[in-house]
C-alpha cells in the first residue's frame, strides 16, 4: 500500500456500555473522493468525529503520509489539514458577520497579532479562497442572508483557505435541492483537482456512484470492506450495508383492516414536502419509511398543521379538513407524538399529571374551572394504561427515564378521542423493554379501529409493525409497499433513490 | 487526613443542600418575617394597625402593576409597558371627568379598554412581527408615554385647572371615583381591597382554570404546547391583553388616589413591580410567576422601604436594599433551576 494519504488503522471506540467502533481500518488517498456509508448507527459519524478530533479514540492509530498522528482535539486535526463540514452548517458560522470574516475566523482568532484588523487583507484572502472554488458569493454579504447551500460553500471555502488536505463532508446533500447538489459536486471536483481528498458521507447511493471513486462500508461498528466503485452496483452495496437479516419480536396483531379513514392528496409544503399522496384505513398501521432527512418528520408536521402547507388536501372520514394549526388538527381528530421528545413532546419541568392531561384538559373542566380530582383520576389511569414507572402522578417528567418520558408523550394522546395517531420515531432513545410496550400500545390503538401512521428510519420496525408502508425519498413518496411482500433490501433501495425504473 | 477532609466536605454539602431546599421554599417568607420582627423590635410603634395599613396602601399600585407583569411572565414573556399603560390610563380617567365631563363609570371602563388595546398591540409586535418581548414592550413604553403626554398637552389634569383657551376646566373628578383611591372600608384603604381582589382573581385564574394552565404550559415549552393542540398564539395574546387591563386598572386607582392625572405618574413604580414579580418566583418554591408570590414580593419591598425610612436610612441608599433582595430571590430561584 502506498503511504501517501491518510490511514486509520484498527480504530476502536468504546462509549460507556457500547462498542461503537470495532477495529476499523480506513484510508483516503490524495485527490480522491471516498464514500463512507452504513445504516444509521453503523459508526460513520463516530469514525469521522475521531478523525476530526471531536472524540478521542479508545485504541488504534492514525497516519498521514506514513507519519503517525496524535489527534486529541479539533485543533490537532486542523493543524494536520483535516477539516469537517457538518450537515448543520449553522453551528460553524456566525450569522451576523460577513462571509469574509467567517472564512477568516480562525485566522482572526489565532494568527491576527496586531491590534487593528487589516480588513483589506481579510477580504482579499477570503475572495481568493472563494475564487479558487469558482464561487461568486460576495464576501461582504452577511452569512445570515445566505442560503443553506451557500453556507456550505462558505465552509468549504474556509477549508480551502486553511489548506485542508482532507475534507470530510457529513451528509452535505441531505438538505439540498437537485441544482444545489449539482453545484456542490462541481465544487467537490474542483477541490479534488487541487489534490484534496474528500471523505463523503451520504445516504443517497445514486450520488455516491456519481462522484466517488472508492467506497468504505461499515455495519454495526465493524468494517465490511473497502471497494472500488466501478466493481459495485447499488444492489451489491445495499447487501453489504445490511448483512444478515434481523429477526424481530413484534407483537402480531390480527386486526381486520376497515375502510379508508384518512386521506392525503397532492400535499406540498414546508420542509421540501412535494406532492405526497397517502391514505390510512381503520385498524391499519401505515409505516413511513426513509432515511434520515428524507422528509418523514416534515411530512408529519405538515399533516398536523404545524408547518405551512402550499397545496393539497387532507380528509378524515371523507370530510375535508385543512389544519392550519395543530389546535385545528387536534379538533379534527389527529394526534402527533413528535420526534423531539424533550423539545416538542413534553414539558419537562411539569408533572406527569399536567403533561398527560394537557391535550384533553377540556374534558376535565366544569366550565373554565379544572376539576382537580378528575384530572388526578385520569392521569392515574393513563399511568396505569401505558405503564409509566413513577412513584406518583405529581412527579416532574424531568425525573423520569427516556422511555417513561416517551410513554407520557404517548399517553397524553392515547386517552384522547383522536381517529388518526401519528408517531414520529417514537422509539428513538428508548430502551428495549419500553420499546416493546410502545409497540403494544400501538397495537391496542388499531384494535380500537383507529388509524396509525408510524414514521421511522429503522427498517426492522417497519417490517415488524406495519401493514403497509410508504417509502420516502427527498420529500416525496418513492414507493408504496405491502409490508409482508417486501424486505429490507427493497426498502433500502427505494429510500436511497434506487429502483425508480421499476 | 485526606479522607477526613473529604468526608466532612461531603457531609457539609449534604447539609447545605437540605438547608438550601428549605430556603428555596420558605426563604422569601422567612426574610419577610425576619424583617417584620426586626422592625417591630427596633422601631417603636412600627407594628401598629395604622402603619400596617399604611404599608399595604403604599404597595397597592406597585402590586397591581406587578400582577400585570406576572400575566406576561406566565407565557415566558415580559411587559415593560405596564407602568406607561397605567400612567396613560390615569390621564384618560382624569380627562374623561374633568375635561369631557363624562360619566365616572366611563372613567373606569374606558382606560381598561385602552389597556386591552395596548396589550393587543404588544402581542401583535411580539407574535406577528416577532420582535423580542423586552424590546417590543420597551418601544411601546416610549410610544405610550409620548402619546399620554401629548394627550394631556404636557401638563397634569386636575380640578379647576386653567385651560389654554382661558377659564378653568369645566368638570370635576367625581367624589365617588376618588373614593376608589382615597376612602377606607373598615379602616382599610380601598386600594388594598382592590389589590387583594385582583391578586385572588389572578391566583384562581392561573391555578384553577384551564386557561391558566394553558398559559403556564405555553410559557413552559411553547413548541410542546403547540403540538399538544394549544393555540399558543391566542394564549400569548391573552396574557398581554390581561397585562394591559390590570395595568390600566392600576392607573385608574392611582388617578383616584392622586385626584389628578399626572405626567408619567406610574413611571417610578416600574422597576419595583419588576422586582416584586421576580421575587415572587421564589415564594414557596414555585419557580415560576405566581400571584401569591408577586403579592408577597411587593409587600416585602414595601415593608423594607417603610421600615428603613422610619429608621432614617437615607432614601438615596434604599435601592441598594431593593437590589439585594431581588438578587436573593432570583438566586434562590435560578440556582435551584440549574441543579
Amino acid at each position: 500500500m502506498d503511504s501517501k494519504g491518510l490511514m486509520m488503522k484498527g480504530i476502536s471506540m468504546i462509549f460507556p456500555g457500547v462498542k461503537a467502533l470495532d477495529g476499523i481500518d480506513f484510508s483516503a488517498k490524495k485527490g480522491e473522493v471516498h464514500a463512507l456509508i452504513g445504516a444509521n448507527g453503523a459508526g460513520k459519524s463516530t469514525l469521522m468525529k475521531i478523525l476530526s478530533g471531536v472524540y478521542v479514540k479508545t485504541s488504534g492509530e492514525i497516519f498521514i503520509n506514513g507519519q503517525k498522528l496524535d489527534i486529541q482535539n479539533p485543533m490537532d486535526a486542523k493543524k494536520n489539514g483535516i477539516v469537517i463540514v457538518y450537515q448543520e452548517v449553522d453551528t460553524a458560522l456566525i450569522p451576523y458577520l460577513t462571509v469574509a470574516e467567517n472564512i477568516m475566523m480562525d485566522y482572526l482568532i489565532t494568527e491576527q497579532k496586531s491590534l487593528f484588523i487589516d480588513w483589506r487583507k481579510i477580504q482579499g484572502e477570503a475572495k481568493e479562497a472563494m475564487n479558487k472554488l469558482g464561487l461568486d458569493i460576495d464576501v461582504n454579504r452577511l452569512v445570515s442572508n445566505l442560503t443553506l447551500s451557500e453556507k456550505q460553500m462558505v465552509l468549504i471555502g474556509r477549508a480551502v483557505f486553511h489548506k485542508a488536505e482532507y475534507l470530510i463532508l457529513d451528509e452535505p446533500t441531505a438538505p439540498l435541492s437537485v441544482e444545489e447538489t449539482d453545484k456542490l459536486f462541481e465544487i467537490i471536483e474542483k477541490v479534488k483537482k487541487r489534490g484534496v481528498s474528500v471523505i463523503f458521507i451520504s445516504h443517497r447511493l445514486d450520488e455516491i456512484f456519481k462522484i466517488c471513486e472508492r467506497i468504505t462500508v461499515l455495519r454495526d461498528g465493524k468494517l465490511v470492506g473497502d471497494y472500488d466503485i466501478k466493481t459495485e452496483t447499488i444492489d451489491t452495496i445495499v447487501e453489504k450495508m445490511l448483512g444478515r437479516k434481523l429477526e424481530s419480536t413484534f407483537p402480531k396483531h390480527d386486526i381486520k383492516v376497515g375502510g379508508k379513514i384518512f386521506e392525503v392528496r397532492h400535499i406540498s409544503g414546508d420542509g421540501g414536502i412535494n406532492d405526497v399522496n397517502m391514505h390510512v384505513n381503520a385498524g391499519e398501521i401505515v409505516g413511513i419509511s426513509g432515511l434520515v432527512g428524507a422528509g418523514k418528520t416534515e411530512l408529519m408536521k405538515l399533516l398536523f398543521g404545524a408547518s405551512k402547507r402550499y397545496e393539497g388536501e387532507v380528509a378524515i372520514h371523507g370530510n375535508m379538513i385543512a389544519p392550519k394549526t395543530p389546535a385545528a388538527a387536534v379538533r379534527k381528530g389527529l394526534a402527533l407524538v413528535p420526534e423531539e421528545r424533550r423539545r416538542e413532546g413534553i414539558i419537562v419541568q411539569e408533572s406527569i399529571e399536567t403533561n398527560a392531561t394537557l391535550p384533553t384538559l377540556k374534558k376535565y373542566c366544569n366550565g373554565a374551572f379544572m376539576n382537580r380530582s378528575l384530572i388526578k383520576k385520569s392521569s392515574c389511569e393513563t399511568i396505569e394504561l401505558v405503564g409509566i414507572k413513577a412513584p406518583n402522578e405529581k412527579v416532574p417528567v424531568s425525573k423520569l427515564s427516556g422511555g417513561n418520558q416517551q410513554k407520557v408523550a404517548i399517553g397524553k394522546w392515547i386517552i384522547s378521542d383522536a381517529e388518526v395517531f401519528m408517531f414520529d420515531e417514537p422509539t428513538k432513545g428508548v430502551d428495549i423493554g419500553s420499546k416493546a410496550e410502545i409497540y403494544k400500545l400501538i397495537g391496542g390503538l388499531v384494535a380500537k379501529e383507529k388509524g396509525v401512521i408510524y414514521a421511522t428510519c429503522e427498517f426492522s420496525e417497519i417490517l415488524g409493525l406495519t401493514d403497509r408502508v410508504y417509502v420516502m425519498y427527498n420529500g416525496t413518496i418513492a414507493a408504496e409497499l405491502i409490508t409482508k411482500n417486501t424486505n429490507e433490501e427493497e426498502l433500502l433501495r427505494y429510500s436511497t433513490g434506487g429502483g425508480r425504473d421499476e | 487526613m485526606n479522607k477526613l477532609t473529604n468526608g466532612s466536605v461531603l457531609l457539609g454539602s449534604n447539609r447545605k443542600f437540605d438547608v438550601f431546599g428549605f430556603l428555596y421554599k420558605y426563604g422569601t417568607i422567612i426574610v419577610t418575617i425576619l424583617a417584620i420582627v426586626y422592625f417591630s423590635v427596633s422601631i417603636e410603634h412600627w407594628f401598629t394597625f395604622g402603619n400596617m395599613t399604611n404599608i399595604f396602601r403604599s404597595v397597592s399600585i406597585v402590586c397591581l402593576i406587578a400582577l400585570a407583569m406576572t400575566m406576561s411572565l406566565t407565557v415566558d414573556g415580559f411587559d415593560l409597558s405596564t407602568a406607561a399603560t397605567a400612567s396613560f390610563a390615569a390621564v384618560i380617567a382624569a380627562k374623561i371627568m374633568i375635561i369631557w365631563q363624562l360619566h365616572p363609570l366611563l372613567a373606569v371602563l374606558l382606560p381598561i379598554a385602552v389597556g386591552c388595546m395596548i396589550g393587543l398591540m404588544n402581542s401583535f409586535l411580539i407574535i406577528k412581527l416577532g420582535i423580542s418581548d423586552m424590546l417590543a414592550t420597551l418601544s411601546m413604553m416610549f410610544v405610550i408615554t409620548g402619546v399620554s403626554i401629548t394627550f394631556q398637552q404636557g401638563s397634569a389634569i386636575y380640578n379647576y385647572m386653567p385651560m389654554l383657551e382661558g377659564g378653568v376646566a369645566p368638570g370635576l373628578m367625581s367624589e365617588g371615583f376618588k373614593a376608589i383611591g382615597q376612602k377606607e372600608l373598615f379602616e382599610i384603604p380601598i386600594p388594598v381591597f382592590i389589590m387583594l381582589a385582583v391578586a385572588i382573581l389572578v391566583h384562581v385564574f392561573l391555578n384553577w382554570t384551564k386557561y391558566g394552565r394553558f398559559l403556564y404550559m405555553t410559557g413552559g415549552n411553547v413548541e410542546a404546547a403547540r403540538l399538544s393542540g394549544i393555540p399558543t398564539s391566542k394564549y400569548r395574546t391573552l396574557a398581554y391583553v390581561l397585562s394591559g387591563a390590570i395595568a390600566a386598572l392600576a392607573g385608574v386607582v392611582l388617578c383616584a388616589r392622586l385626584g389628578s392625572g399626572e405626567v408619567d405618574s406610574a413611571g417610578p413604580y416600574l422597576m419595583d413591580a419588576v422586582a416584586a414579580a421576580y421575587i415572587g418566583f421564589s415564594v414557596l418554591g414555585a419557580g415560576k410567576p405566581n400571584a401569591f408570590g408577586t403579592l408577597l414580593g411587593a409587600l416585602l419591598v414595601g415593608i423594607l422601604m417603610n421600615g428603613l425610612v422610619m429608621m432614617s436610612f437615607p432614601y438615596y441608599s434604599q435601592n441598594i436594599v431593593k437590589g439585594v433582595v431581588l438578587i436573593l430571590g432570583l438566586g434562590l430561584t435560578y440556582y435551584k433551576k440549574k441543579g
